[in-house]
């Protein structure tokens, strides 16, 4: 599909258009016209009488061509485990500066609480000497194939606005998701597979529901699939009792007989991709308990991840992440909700590291050695930070905080190696290279060969975006 | 003529376009050569669209970059800072066409953007070329804006003159044949008979039609069959069903806040007011004003305040430590969205934070509009069914009897009434409110909302079990004792005033400390001596809401300064009198009394939720007061608040309704009266429970309305009164301009879009696709309508025919247009994949609610009842439990009938959207949606195949087809086929079907397969099977229904 880069076509709608135009022997002149016209795309009147998962060339050629988003639903504290802040453990107990926390509005506590010091050693990693927690030391031993940004920021500071905020660009419901723009963007490389695929761990699911991979006003085709690496992996995957793989292949047949004998009379071509569906449903039904069996990986493997078969975890999860991406899924979003420490806030970091750590790092290795790792970007993170100030009474909490947090982010044409930018000495406010959401968005775009501002859909009377009118490619992190 | 029939495009258009595409294709040895002169460059189709996507944001009306306009003709031609813009004739000498096709030093335009397409910039060059035409029209000056086509009234066009004038049953064709025979096409023949009862049955009811019914409309051969079918199936009560559902989307209904916790609402009266409304065909114009102001209507009934949920089905966010009125602003941007993707059609949400960049509607109109709607309470109401109304007034009246008995055996009750009220205590202690600071992390995340009358309103994520901490100093001296108010508010649930879901609370302990002014340290407890309150209940022991939880009482106050947290003051009073005003008077033992004034901290404990702490049973405090008295022995005034306040009104002045209140409470303290009393009180016990609604109901302070800067609630600018945008009808001048006048101005017969918003998105629902193709959208970034004489006429005879629903579907599904055939040659699926030309029938999927019904309805497990509680249909129960959904939540099972009622019934919480009607594209309710997506994917066929719904389906037709399908295979596989499909099976499908129904049965006769488990019984538990049937055989048959109801034709409207 690299002809688009001649004919100038950039809308991937228009280029899903022009695909079916091709496929349907119409011819390129028309397709000129209606370009030239403004015709903004009849695949956009909300029927589907093309394939919107067709592999898509984006604007230039990518880095990555696949995302792994690993989301700490619940906004980890960015001062227990990647802003190391040793002044916030001198002023511990005091109260912070009455000028910082002028126009500052915190979810549930007075801002004018004393500042709580941070409650994990830091040391170096790697050639790069980032500093990194001591609760996270996988995470320090992959650190020389990392970018930390100690300088994130975001305008939600509570939890369902915030990340939805992180998800899809907007704090606003309706919009599609990050994973969404992305298989619109580029379709799909599986034939068996949904494009997006979405787990979920921790201790409950994120604030922000299913619309953090939903497919707001595109196509729902783009809308991430929920699998579960326990129980049928996927809604309505198995045959129901009684019905074994022969009885399902006979039935399939009929169906399909039935369906061509429709269309020799009818002559609507959504017959034929609703033949096609329950093709790629039928491949589905094999392809993904073979998926899910993580048993037949080596013990070297499960170990690494600390993967266990049959159980449901976060660790699990991050394994079955490389095996979709080995198996051309484009993006894969893994939500671990269990970050949300308004108090006893040092066992709980303990705990979420030791689930999270091992399979987090393991995952990186484990690309890296087969090689993924370049094509893949792997990103983790929440949807905000933790106050520097204590949520008290008697207990160690932070409250939401959205001036300032952290994330990390690998393969995929990431800089490795980097850390970028800085936070106060307080960890309150960023001070230097401040990363906004919608930077960070338009640099994953980038990385996947997007120029942000012309990734869009019209959608009543405007063209969207995920950046919105926002974002601009943070630079340092490109390798 | 090929590719023109398939864009849809005027002829005119087409040539204009092929030149351009001509020079590009010669470009660059032809730059400057004159443009082929068969083709012109037309302004207002080519070059003003690219105006505004790439040029107006920063040459516009917001922004004048270099003082260049390019919105208007005179502005544009002058030009900006650096001189003439544009010279016509003259492109390489034009400004314009230099800076955006980035010739000489200067940096190419878009400033900071992508450079525009290269075509686009041909476009431009061509246009100046030829002399930059500007029409007059088109913003001839930049303050007078061209009027769009969807902002002038519609009126009535004269009907085109057609060559097959007897194809035309009625004016719609007229429209719709002029245009086939403009380009060259001819119609398709009508449907045959069933395909057309089936389109028409799915369309009207989105219900299949029976066999019985396909037979009776073939054996009918008068001339008025067809309108016969019409008439059923609009008289129909499914009729409401299938029309509500698409209302509901745009109106954003689903039971449950959203966000986080996304607690479950009871607001189904609001989803049956809609299908009832459109079942009596309430006219359209009634049906909108009912919803956004049926509470304003002069004796407004039950059913018209229900209505006004429209409004109220935004989401609400009660997550901890939220900012309520951010969120109370997101809501109102909701229901301006969704006025103005639903009713309006104009995208009036893109001037929430600046001017509207295409369409003529400032950021202060918007928030003019905005004022219309900021006005009111959020509140919710018990409503009753019709049963319950009834059961309602007799109780009513009951008590009328019983109090008038009492009258009449006591001739002198006047009297000794009179004589109570003189004695009454006037001498009340003096009160003095006091206001103090909340400690915000006390709450629990919960916002308590400071008032100008001293009180607090609770606000925000319930705050479940807490402790209030609330801190004043104060110069008062001495303090002898402190009043609690519980009031009511519009805002809380019931009026209040608590937070449960019935608008009660529990106070379990009232604490005061104390300390001098000067002193603070020395922060005493306050010893209370006495506690009283005006009202009284006795003892109450809570059912724990989880097992093993510890025991909670609800009674007298004293139990709020017993020291324990476990007992509390309770307000409820276990009937619908329950949401009264409440005050309670805690007198200290010693005087508190500070030569430097007084530091008071308050705490009010409230540990009375039981398990369901965040949902409908908290009883947190909704709205309270504290007061300070220095008087000896202060007590609570025993009379309700409501009674003091009639009381204070001279007694010749009080209305009788008044009276009746005082003489309902004095008959109460009448001693020998409480046999009578008790009689009252037990009917009261009998009063209906009702539901509840979200509705709204008018403040009485008018809540000033800002501009808000950006859309930022923080930053709100100048005040706003509310009004109307200047390019639409103006608002009428008589009567105040509030919600009421608003909700008659959007349906005024002069509102340009209101009608042709409606009638176009009634298209669409036949036709997959409306008139205007962006059916929420009708501005100027809309595209032009593919008939627009056809959708005047439309609008102008909708309103004509009194805003009728059912007649304007009457009008359109007796069209020749509508009734033709879907079938087509792969070429005219092609030439107009999107049907727009409408030279044929429509055929595509239907609506994910209806995906579900047909299959219920072919196996005959549907149930018609209509209305009622949503339903939890079968799903998954791990969806619904961590860590799946955020917080647990409800979704027990329907058992029995209730498994399948139809699909607009089900429970629909906005986070975890029911996986088989999302799967298929309804919408979750987030947002007001008016045109769904209709998506053909896997995971949908997985859905139809193994969702287990479906295989009761199968099960269900395979008994019912053994049972009354026939003797024979040949039969029972016909009756089968027309459950689902309603035509005969052609012989090949019949030969097909055969074929896999011996193979099955042999599968299953060699065991490979349990026919049991296929056919979903246990042996134990068999259904009563014909005679001579065997297991195998409705296992084999269960296969063959099951392919059925997975035809991509069973969910298909043909």
């Amino acid at each position: 599909m690299s002809d688009q880069h001649r004919t100038g076509i950039t809308d991937p709608h228009e280029i899903s258009r022009r695909w079916f135009l091709a496929q349907c022997g119409v011819g390129l002149g028309s397709v000129a016209l209606g370009h030239l016209l403004g015709e903004t795309g009849l695949a956009a009147a909300g029927q589907q009488r093309s394939d919107p998962l067709a592999p898509k060339a984006p604007h230039y050629a990518p880095k990555a061509k696949n995302v792994i988003f690993l989301f700490m639903a619940g906004a980890p504290s960015h001062l227990e485990l990647l802003d190391h802040k040793p002044q916030l453990t001198r002023f511990d107990g005091t109260m912070p500066p009455a000028e910082l926390l002028e126009g500052y509005r915190a979810a549930f506590i007075d801002p004018h609480s004393t500042l709580l010091g941070p409650k994990f050693k830091y040391s170096r990693h790697g050639q790069c000497g980032a500093e990194i927690s001591e609760v996270l030391p996988h995470l320090g031993s992959v650190a020389d194939d990392i970018a930390i940004v100690k300088s994130m920021t975001t305008d939600a500071f509570n939890h369902a606005p915030g990340q939805i905020l992180m998800n899809t660009g907007s704090q606003q419901f309706g919009r599609p998701s990050l994973g969404s723009w992305v298989t619109y963007g580029l379709g799909s490389e599986s034939r068996d597979l949904p494009a997006f695929v979405v787990f979920s761990s921790g201790s409950k699911g994120p604030s922000g529901g299913n619309a953090c991979w939903g497919s707001g006003f595109l196509p729902t085709v783009h809308q991430g699939v929920t699998f579960r690496s326990a129980g049928e992996p996927v809604l309505y995957l198995s045959n129901p009792k009684g019905v074994d793989s022969g009885l399902q292949k006979a039935s399939l047949d009929a169906v399909r007989d039935l369906n061509r004998m429709r269309l020799q009379a009818i002559g609507d071509p959504e017959i034929s991709t609703r033949i096609n569906s329950f093709e790629m449903a039928f491949r589905m039904q094999s392809s993904v308990p073979d998926l899910m069996d993580i048993s037949k990986e080596p013990q070297s493997i499960l170990d690494l991840y600390g993967a266990e078969p049959g159980k449901s975890s976060y660790a699990n999860n991050c394994l079955l992440a490389r095996r979709l991406v080995e198996r051309g899924v484009r993006f894969v979003q893994l939500f671990h909700e269990s970050w949300d420490q308004h108090a006893d806030l040092t066992n709980r970091i303990q705990t979420n590291c030791r689930d999270t750590d091992r399979p987090s790092a393991a995952l990186l290795k484990d690309l890296k050695q087969r090689g993924l790792l370049d094509e893949t970007l792997v990103l983790w993170g929440g949807e905000f930070g933790r106050t520097p100030m204590v949520q008290g009474p008697e207990t160690d909490g932070r409250d939401h905080h959205p001036n300032a947090f952290a994330v990390w982010l690998a393969g995929g044409g990431i800089r490795p190696g980097t850390t970028l930018g800085e936070t106060d000495e307080l960890g309150f406010n960023v001070v230097q290279d401040k990363v906004h959401v919608h930077d960070l968005h338009a640099t994953i775009l980038h990385l996947l060969g997007f120029d942000h501002t012309r990734l869009t859909h019209r959608f009543q009377g405007r063209d969207f975006r995920l950046t919105d009118v926002h974002g601009n490619v943070v630079k340092q992190l490109l390798a | 003529m090929l590719s023109k029939r398939f864009l849809g495009i005027p002829a005119t258009g087409l040539l204009a376009i092929a030149a351009a595409c001509l020079c590009l294709q010669i470009t660059p040895s032809s730059r400057g050569a004159p443009a082929e002169t068969s083709g012109r460059v037309d302004f207002l189709r080519d070059i003003r669209p690219v105006f505004q996507a790439s040029c107006i944001s920063c040459h516009g009306p917001e922004q004048q970059m270099a003082e260049l306009r390019l919105d208007s003709r005179s502005r544009a031609l002058v030009g900006g800072q650096s001189g003439r813009a544009i010279q016509p004739g003259n492109a390489d000498g034009s400004l314009l066409y230099q800076r955006v096709a980035g010739l000489g030093d200067q940096a190419q335009m878009p400033m900071g953007g992508k450079p525009l397409d290269p075509r686009a910039i041909e476009l431009i060059r061509v246009w100046i070329e030829q002399g930059a035409d500007w029409p007059e029209a088109a913003g001839g000056d930049g303050a007078a804006i061209e009027r769009h086509w969807a902002y002038v009234a519609p009126s009535r066009p004269e009907l085109p003159k057609v060559r097959d004038a007897s194809w035309v049953a009625n004016p719609i064709d007229a429209f719709v044949l002029a245009r086939m025979e403009a380009q060259g096409l001819s119609p398709s023949p009508e449907a045959d008979r069933v395909t057309l009862l089936r389109r028409l049955s799915l369309d009207l009811i989105g219900l299949p039609p029976t066999i019985e019914e396909v037979d009776a409309f073939l054996a009918d051969d008068s001339s008025e069959a067809y309108r016969t079918q019409v008439e059923r199936l609009l008289g129909s009560p499914h009729y409401g069903e299938r029309w509500g559902r698409r209302w509901l989307d745009a109106a954003r209904y689903a039971d449950s806040d959203g966000f986080e916790k996304d607690l479950p609402r009871i607001v189904w009266f609001y989803r049956d007011w809609v299908i009832r409304a459109l079942n009596r065909d309430l006219p359209y114009d009634r049906f909108i004003v009912e919803q956004l102001a049926g509470d304003m209507l002069p004796g407004a009934t039950q059913d018209q305040i229900v209505a006004t949920g429209y409004l109220r089905n935004s989401m609400m966010n009660l997550e901890g430590g939220i900012d309520p009125e951010q969120f109370r602003m997101e809501a109102m941007f909701d229901r301006m969205e969704a006025v103005g993707k639903g009713i309006l059609g104009v995208t009036i949400q893109c001037a929430q934070c600046h001017n509207h960049k295409y369409d003529p509607l400032t950021q202060d109109e918007y928030y003019r509009l905005f004022a219309f709607l900021n006005n009111a309470h959020e509140a919710q109401i018990a409503v009753y069914t019709l049963e319950e109304q009834r059961r309602r007034e007799t109780l009513l009246q009951q008590i009328r009897e019983v109090e008038l008995e009492l009258q009449q055996r006591h001739p002198g009750w006047r009297t000794r009434m009179e004589t109570w009220e003189r004695d009454l205590d006037r001498d009340l202690p003096q009160w003095t409110v006091v206001q103090p600071e909340v400690d915000d992390f006390s709450t629990q995340g919960q916002a308590y909302l400071p008032l100008e009358d001293g009180s607090y309103l609770a606000q925000g994520a319930t705050g479940g079990s807490h402790r209030v901490k609330m801190t004043i100093r104060t110069d008062h001296r001495p303090i002898t004792a402190f009043r609690l108010e519980l009031m009511n508010d519009g805002d809380l649930p019931m009026g209040g005033p608590g937070r449960s879901i019935n608008g009660t609370c529990a106070l379990s302990e009232f604490e005061v400390e104390a300390a001098p002014a000067d002193q603070p340290d020395r922060m005493r407890p306050v010893k209370m001596a006495s506690a009283t309150s005006d009202i009284v209940p006795a003892p109450l022991e809570l059912t724990p809401a989880t097992e093993g939880g510890e025991p909670r009482v609800i009674g007298p106050v004293a139990l709020a300064i017993d020291g324990k947290e476990e007992t509390a003051w309770g307000v409820d009073t276990g009937n619908v009198n329950r949401n009264q005003p409440r005050k309670a008077v805690f007198r200290a033992e010693q005087p508190i009394d500070h030569a430097n004034g007084t530091l008071l901290t308050f705490y009010l404990t409230q540990k009375h939720a039981g398990g369901d702490d965040q949902g409908t049973g908290n009883r947190n405090l909704g709205r309270l007061r504290l007061s300070i008295t220095a008087e000896a022995d202060a007590e609570a005034d025993p009379l309700p608040r409501r009674v003091r306040e009639i009381l204070s009104i001279e007694p010749a002045r009080r209305t009788p309704k008044q009276m009746g209140e005082v003489f309902s409470y004095w008959r109460t303290t009448v001693p020998e009266w409480g046999r009578f009393n008790e009689r009252i009180e037990e009917l009261w016990r009998q009063h209906p429970k009702g539901t509840t609604q979200l509705v709204l109901s008018e403040r009485q302070r008018l809540r000033p309305t800002h501009v808000l800067s950006r859309g930022d609630f923080l930053r709100p600018g100048k005040q706003v009164r509310p009004g109307v945008p200047a390019f639409l009808n103006p608002l009428a001048e008589n009567g105040p301009a509030d919600r009421l006048a608003f909700a008659h101005w959007l349906v005024d017969r002069k509102a340009p879009t209101t009608a042709r918003t409606l009638v176009n998105r009634i298209w669409q629902g036949y036709f997959g696709i409306g008139l205007v193709r962006s059916s929420e959208d009708l501005g100027k970034q809309s595209e032009r309508p593919s008939h627009p004489k056809l959708l005047d006429w439309l609008a102008v005879e909708f309103m004509d025919r009194g805003w009728s629903l059912k007649s304007l579907h009457r009008l359109i599904v007796t069209s020749a247009t509508y009734r033709q055939s879907s079938r087509a040659t792969p070429q005219q699926y092609r030439e107009d994949p999107y049907n727009r030309l409408l030279a044929r029938g429509p055929r595509f999927r239907v609506d994910a609610e209806v995906v579900r019904d047909i299959a219920l309805a072919a196996s005959g497990l549907l149930r018609p009842e209509v209305g009622g509680p949503s339903v939890y249909s079968p799903a998954p129960e791990f969806l619904f439990v961590r860590p799946a959904s955020f917080s647990p939540k409800v979704w027990e099972e329907a058992q029995g009938w209730n498994r399948y009622r139809r699909g607009i019934y089900t429970f629909r919480y906005r986070s975890v959207p029911y996986p088989m009607l999302q799967t298929f594209d309804a919408p979750s309710g987030e947002s007001s949606c008016v045109r769904r997506p209709l998506s053909n994917t896997p995971l949908q066929a997985l859905t139809t195949l193994n969702e287990p719904v479906f295989l009761e389906a199968a099960r269900a037709l395979a008994l019912r087809t053994l049972r009354e399908g026939g003797d024979n295979r040949e039969q029972r596989l016909t009756y089968a086929f027309r459950r689902c499909l309603a035509r005969q099976p052609t012989r090949a499908e019949v030969g097909r079907l055969l074929a896999f129904l011996s193979e099955q049965k042999h599968r299953l006769a060699d065991g490979w397969v349990s026919p049991w488990d296929l056919a979903g019984y246990s042996p134990e538990d068999r259904p009563r099977l014909p005679e001579g049937t065997t297991p195998a055989q409705l296992a084999a048959w269960t296969a063959l229904s099951r392919v059925l109801l997975n035809l991509d034709e069973t969910i298909s409207k043909e």
